[in-house]
C-alpha cells in the first residue's frame, strides 16, 4: 500500500508540474467553492485509496487501513513537494511549478504546515476511496455515475452554455450557472443527485424480469429512432462548434473504419495510412477547384467516385511491394509509403501540379439540387451518411468470405495460405479498400477546409488513427465510432487543455493496455457472448456452416 | 497413372541445397510414409507438393498435369492438401470457425455440411468442444482439429506432416486410427512421420529420405523388415 501510494503521489506531483492542475483550477465545478483542478487533485488519493484497498485481501479493517495509508502517502508526495519548493526553485526546471500551483497544493498554508494537511487531506480521501472499494456495486455505482455527470458538466460547461443560449432557455441557464462564471451549487447537486438516483433506479430494476415489457428487437428499434434523431437534432442543438468537432471525429471515423479494415480484420500493420487520406483529398480538390491548380472543375459529386478510386489504387499500390513483408519490418515500410505521399506533394518539382507547400486552394463547397452544403451544421449531415454507409459496407466485409479470409491471415499467413486462401488478391483487397474508406473521409476533408496544404496530412495522424482503433477495440465497427468520440472528440471539445492532449492520450493508452488491452467494444467478445446464448453445439454448427457456405457460394 | 508424382525435385533455401533430386508416386486410395530424420527434407518434399515452395527443377504431377507453376490456394481447390506441422490451429477462433476455415474453398454448402458430420463422427471431442476456443484445446484436441479443418477441403490427396508430433502414446494410437479411417473413405494421404513405427504400421508403401535424397523406397512390411530402417528408426 505505501507503493501504491507512492505511485499515485508520484502521479499527482506529475500533473502538478505539467501544469495540468493549474489549468484545470480555472474551471469551476462549483463556482467559487470547487475546481476541476482541485477536483483532479482529490481524485488521486482516493484513487490510491481505492486501488490499495482493492489488492489487500485482509479484513475490512486491514482494506480500509491500506486505503488510507495509500491515500495519505500521496499527501505526503504532495506535501513533500511544497516543501522542496521552499528550498530550491524548481520553476528553474519546471516552467509550470508557478506560484498560483503552490498555492492551490498547499491551501495558502506555508510550506511547514503544509504537509500535515496535505497528509490528512490525502488519509481522508485514501479512506472514500476504500469505502467505495469495499462497498457493494449497488451503492458504488449510482455515486460513480452522479460524480461522473457533475464532472462533465463542470468541463463541458461552454458547451452546455452554447445550448443554453436562447433567451428561452435563460431561467435553466441562470439557475444551473452563476452569470458570467461557473455552475451553481444547486445545480450541481441537482445534476449528482438526479443522475445517481437514475443510475440507482436502473440498477435496482436489473434485478427484476421484464422491466419494460418490450421485446427485444421493438427495444433495438426504438434505441435506433433515438439514435438517428438524436444524431440529426445535435448539430442543430450543439451550435456550429459541436457541430465541427463532429465532423472530425467523423473523419477520423470514416479513416479508422479503413484502417480496422487493415489492422483489425487482416492484421496488416499500416503506419502510413494518412497517406490514403491526403490522396483523396488531393484528388477531390484537383479535380473540383476553382483556383490555379484545378484541372477539371467537377463537382464534388462527381469528384467523390474518382477519388475513391484512385485511393484503392493506391492502396493496391502500396500493398504490391510489402506483400511479403510482416510484422514490424510492414510497420516501417508502411511508415515510409505516408511519408514519400507527403513529402511528394510536398516537393517543388510536382510544384506546377500539386501547388508545393502552398497547396490547392479555392475548392468550392458541395452543392446537391441548389442546396450548399456550407458550413459544419451541413457538412455533419453529410459526414454522417458517409460514415453510415461505409461502416455498412465495412459490417457487410467482416461478414463476408473476404472477412473471414482475412481472419484467417491475421491468425496465421502460412495456415491461411495451406487452406487455400489467396494471400494476394485477399493483402491487396485489404489494403485497397481500406485506402478506399480513407479516401471517402480525406474527400469531406477537402470541402471542409477549402484548401488541401500537405502539412495537414502528418504522421501523427496515422499513429491517432491506429491510436483510436486500439483503444476502441481491434476489429470492432461501433469500437471504430467510439474511439474516435474519445480520443478525437474530446480533446477538440477540451481545447484550451490542448497542450496536455498528448500526456493525457499517452496515460490513457498505457491504463488502456493494462486494464483493458482488448478495447472499449471489444468484436471478439460480443461474438463469443453471442455465440454463448446458443445451447447445441451440432445443431449452431450446422446453421453456422451453412450460412457461412452460403453466403460464400 | 499415379494421383501424385513427384519427379526429380531440386529445391533450394538460397544455398542450401535441401532436396536433391527426389522422386516418388502416390497412388490413389494409398496411404504412403514418408520417413527420415530431423532436416531429411521431409517437410521440404510437402511444402514443394503444395506450392509453398518452389522447385529450381523436377515437377510435381497431379493425375499428370504438371502442378509446379499452381499457386498454393489453386492447388487447395485442385484437392491436394496439407496439414501443416506442429498443429496449427487459428488459436482465436473456435473449434468451428477453425472447421469452417478449412472449408474456404468450398462452394457446395451441402456437401460441406456432410463433411462436418464426417469431422465429427470421426473426431467426436471435436463435436463436444465446437464452441470452444482452439487454443484451449489440449494437444491431441489441435491435432485433430488441424486434420478435421484440412479434411473440410475434401481433399482427394492428403498432406500430413508429423501429425504424431509430442502426443502421448494413447493419442497418437487414436491419431492413426484416424488416419487409417480416413484412408478407408477414399481419401489418398502422403504421411510425413518420425515416428516410423507407427507409419508402417498403416502405411501400404514407404520412402526413406536421408539429406535430401530418397535413399530406400518399397512396400511398408518389406521396409519394416529391412536391417537398415530397423537400426536407424526403428530401435533396434
Ligand atoms: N526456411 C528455411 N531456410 C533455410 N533452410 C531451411 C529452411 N527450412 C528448412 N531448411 C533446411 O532444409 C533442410 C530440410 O528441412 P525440413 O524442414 O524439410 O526437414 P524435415 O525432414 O522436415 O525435418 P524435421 O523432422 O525436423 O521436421 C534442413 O537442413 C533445414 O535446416
Ligand atoms: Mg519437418
Amino acid at each position: 500500500m505505501w507503493r501504491v501510494g507512492l505511485v499515485f503521489g508520484a502521479v499527482a506531483s506529475f500533473v502538478s508540474l505539467a501544469g495540468l492542475v493549474e489549468a484545470l483550477h480555472g474551471r469551476w465545478v462549483v463556482d467559487g467553492v470547487l475546481s476541476t483542478g482541485q477536483v483532479l487533485l482529490l481524485a488521486i488519493p482516493m484513487a490510491s485509496g481505492w486501488t490499495a484497498a482493492r489488492r489487500s485481501s485482509g479484513s475490512l479493517a486491514a482494506r480500509v487501513g491500506a486505503g488510507l495509508v495509500a491515500g495519505a502517502t500521496v499527501g505526503l508526495c504532495v506535501g513533500l513537494l511544497v516543501w522542496l519548493r521552499s528550498q530550491v526553485d524548481l520553476r528553474g526546471m519546471f516552467v509550470n511549478a508557478s506560484p498560483a500551483l503552490f498555492q492551490l497544493l498547499s491551501g495558502g498554508r506555508p510550506p511547514q504546515a503544509a504537509w500535515p494537511a496535505a497528509v490528512a487531506a490525502g488519509g481522508v480521501m485514501g479512506l472514500v476511496g476504500a469505502a467505495g472499494a469495499c462497498a457493494p456495486a449497488r451503492v458504488t455505482r449510482p455515486l460513480l455515475v452522479g460524480a461522473s455527470a457533475a464532472l462533465s458538466l463542470a468541463l463541458f460547461q461552454e458547451l452546455v452554455l452554447l445550448v443554453l443560449q436562447p433567451e428561452s432557455l435563460a431561467p435553466v441557464r441562470d439557475w444551473l450557472f452563476v452569470a458570467g462564471g461557473g455552475p451553481t451549487a444547486q445545480g450541481m447537486a441537482a445534476v449528482l443527485t438526479l443522475s445517481a438516483a437514475l443510475a440507482a433506479l436502473r440498477h435496482a430494476s436489473r434485478g427484476r424480469a421484464g422491466r419494460l415489457a418490450l421485446p427485444p428487437r421493438a427495444q433495438r428499434m426504438a434505441w435506433s429512432v433515438v439514435g438517428v434523431l438524436l444524431l440529426a437534432a445535435l448539430p442543430v442543438a450543439g451550435g456550429p462548434f459541436l457541430a465541427q468537432v463532429l465532423v472530425i471525429v467523423g473523419l477520423y471515423t470514416l479513416m479508422g473504419l479503413g484502417l480496422n479494415l487493415e489492422v483489425g480484420l487482416a492484421g496488416l500493420l499500416d503506419l502510413g495510412f494518412v497517406a490514403f487520406f491526403a490522396i483523396g483529398a488531393y484528388t477531390v480538390g484537383l479535380l473540383t477547384s476553382v483556383g490555379e491548380h484545378g484541372i477539371a472543375h467537377w463537382s464534388f459529386w462527381a469528384a467523390v467516385p474518382v477519388a475513391v478510386l484512385v485511393s484503392l489504387i493506391a492502396g493496391v499500390i502500396l500493398g504490391i511491394p510489402v506483400l511479403g513483408i510482416r510484422g514490424d519490418y510492414l510497420a516501417i515500410a508502411t511508415l515510409g509509403f505516408g511519408e514519400i505521399v507527403r513529402l511528394l506533394v510536398l516537393s517543388d518539382a510536382l510544384r506546377p501540379w500539386l501547388g508545393g507547400s502552398q497547396g490547392v486552394l479555392a475548392i468550392p463547397k458541395p452543392v446537391l439540387a441548389g442546396f450548399e452544403f456550407s458550413g459544419p451544421q451541413h457538412l455533419y449531415y453529410l459526414t454522417v451518411v458517409a460514415s453510415a454507409v461505409v461502416a455498412y459496407v465495412a459490417w457487410r466485409l467482416q461478414d463476408s468470405r473476404l472477412g473471414r479470409a482475412w481472419m484467417a491471415i491475421r491468425e496465421d499467413e502460412d495456415v491461411a495460405e495451406a487452406l487455400g486462401i489467396n494471400l494476394v488478391s485477399v493483402k491487396l483487397l485489404a489494403y485497397g479498400l481500406g485506402a478506399a474508406f480513407a479516401g471517402v473521409g480525406g474527400a469531406i476533408f477537402a470541402v471542409m477546409v477549402g484548401s488541401v496544404f500537405p502539412h495537414s496530412f502528418q504522421l501523427l495522424i496515422s499513429i491517432q488513427v491506429l491510436a483510436l482503433i486500439i483503444v476502441g477495440g481491434m476489429g470492432s465497427i461501433p469500437g471504430v465510432m467510439v474511439g474516435s468520440a474519445v480520443l478525437i472528440g474530446l480533446p477538440e471539445l477540451l481545447r484550451e487543455f490542448g497542450e496536455f492532449r498528448f500526456l493525457v492520450y499517452g496515460a490513457v493508452l498505457v491504463a488502456m493496455m493494462l486494464l483493458r488491452p482488448e478495447g472499449l467494444l471489444p468484436a471478439a467478445a460480443q461474438r463469443r457472448e453471442l455465440r454463448a446464448v446458443e445451447e447445441e453445439p451440432v445443431e449452431l454448427a450446422r446453421a453456422a456452416v451453412g450460412a457461412a457456405t452460403e453466403g460464400g457460394g | 497413372m499415379a494421383l501424385l508424382e513427384l519427379v526429380d525435385l531440386h529445391v533450394y533455401y538460397g544455398n542450401i541445397h535441401a532436396l536433391k533430386g527426389v522422386s516418388l508416386h502416390v497412388e490413389a486410395g494409398e496411404i504412403v510414409a514418408l520417413l527420415g530424420a530431423n532436416g531429411a527434407g521431409k517437410s521440404t518434399t510437402l511444402k514443394t507438393v503444395s506450392g509453398l515452395l518452389r522447385p529450381r527443377s523436377g515437377s510435381v504431377r497431379l493425375e499428370g498435369e504438371d502442378l509446379t507453376r499452381t499457386p498454393p490456394h489453386r492447388i487447395v481447390e485442385r484437392g491436394v492438401v496439407q496439414v501443416p506441422e506442429g498443429r496449427r490451429v487459428f488459436g482465436q477462433l473456435t473449434v468451428l470457425e477453425n472447421l469452417e476455415m478449412g472449408a474456404f474453398t468450398r462452394t457446395d454448402p451441402q456437401g460441406v455440411r456432410e463433411d462436418l458430420e464426417r469431422v465429427f463422427s470421426l473426431f467426436p471431442r471435436l463435436k463436444e468442444r465446437a464452441g470452444q476456443v482452439a487454443g484451449t484445446l489440449s494437444g491431441g484436441e489441435q491435432q485433430m482439429l488441424a486434420i478435421g479443418r484440412a479434411l473440410m477441403a475434401r481433399p482427394r490427396a492428403l498432406l500430413m506432416d508429423e501429425p504424431s508430433m509430442g502426443l502421448a502414446p494413447l493419442l497418437v494410437e487414436q491419431i492413426f486410427d484416424a488416419i487409417q479411417e480416413i484412408n478407408r473413405q477414399g481419401t489418398t494421404i502422403l504421411l510425413v512421420e518420425q515416428n516410423a513405427y507407427m507409419a508402417l504400421q498403416v502405411a501400404h508403401r514407404g520412402y526413406v529420405l536421408q539429406t535430401g535424397e530418397v535413399v530406400l523406397s518399397g512396400p511398408a512390411e518389406q521396409l519394416r523388415e529391412n536391417p537398415e530402417v530397423k537400426r536407424a528408426y526403428l530401435g533396434g
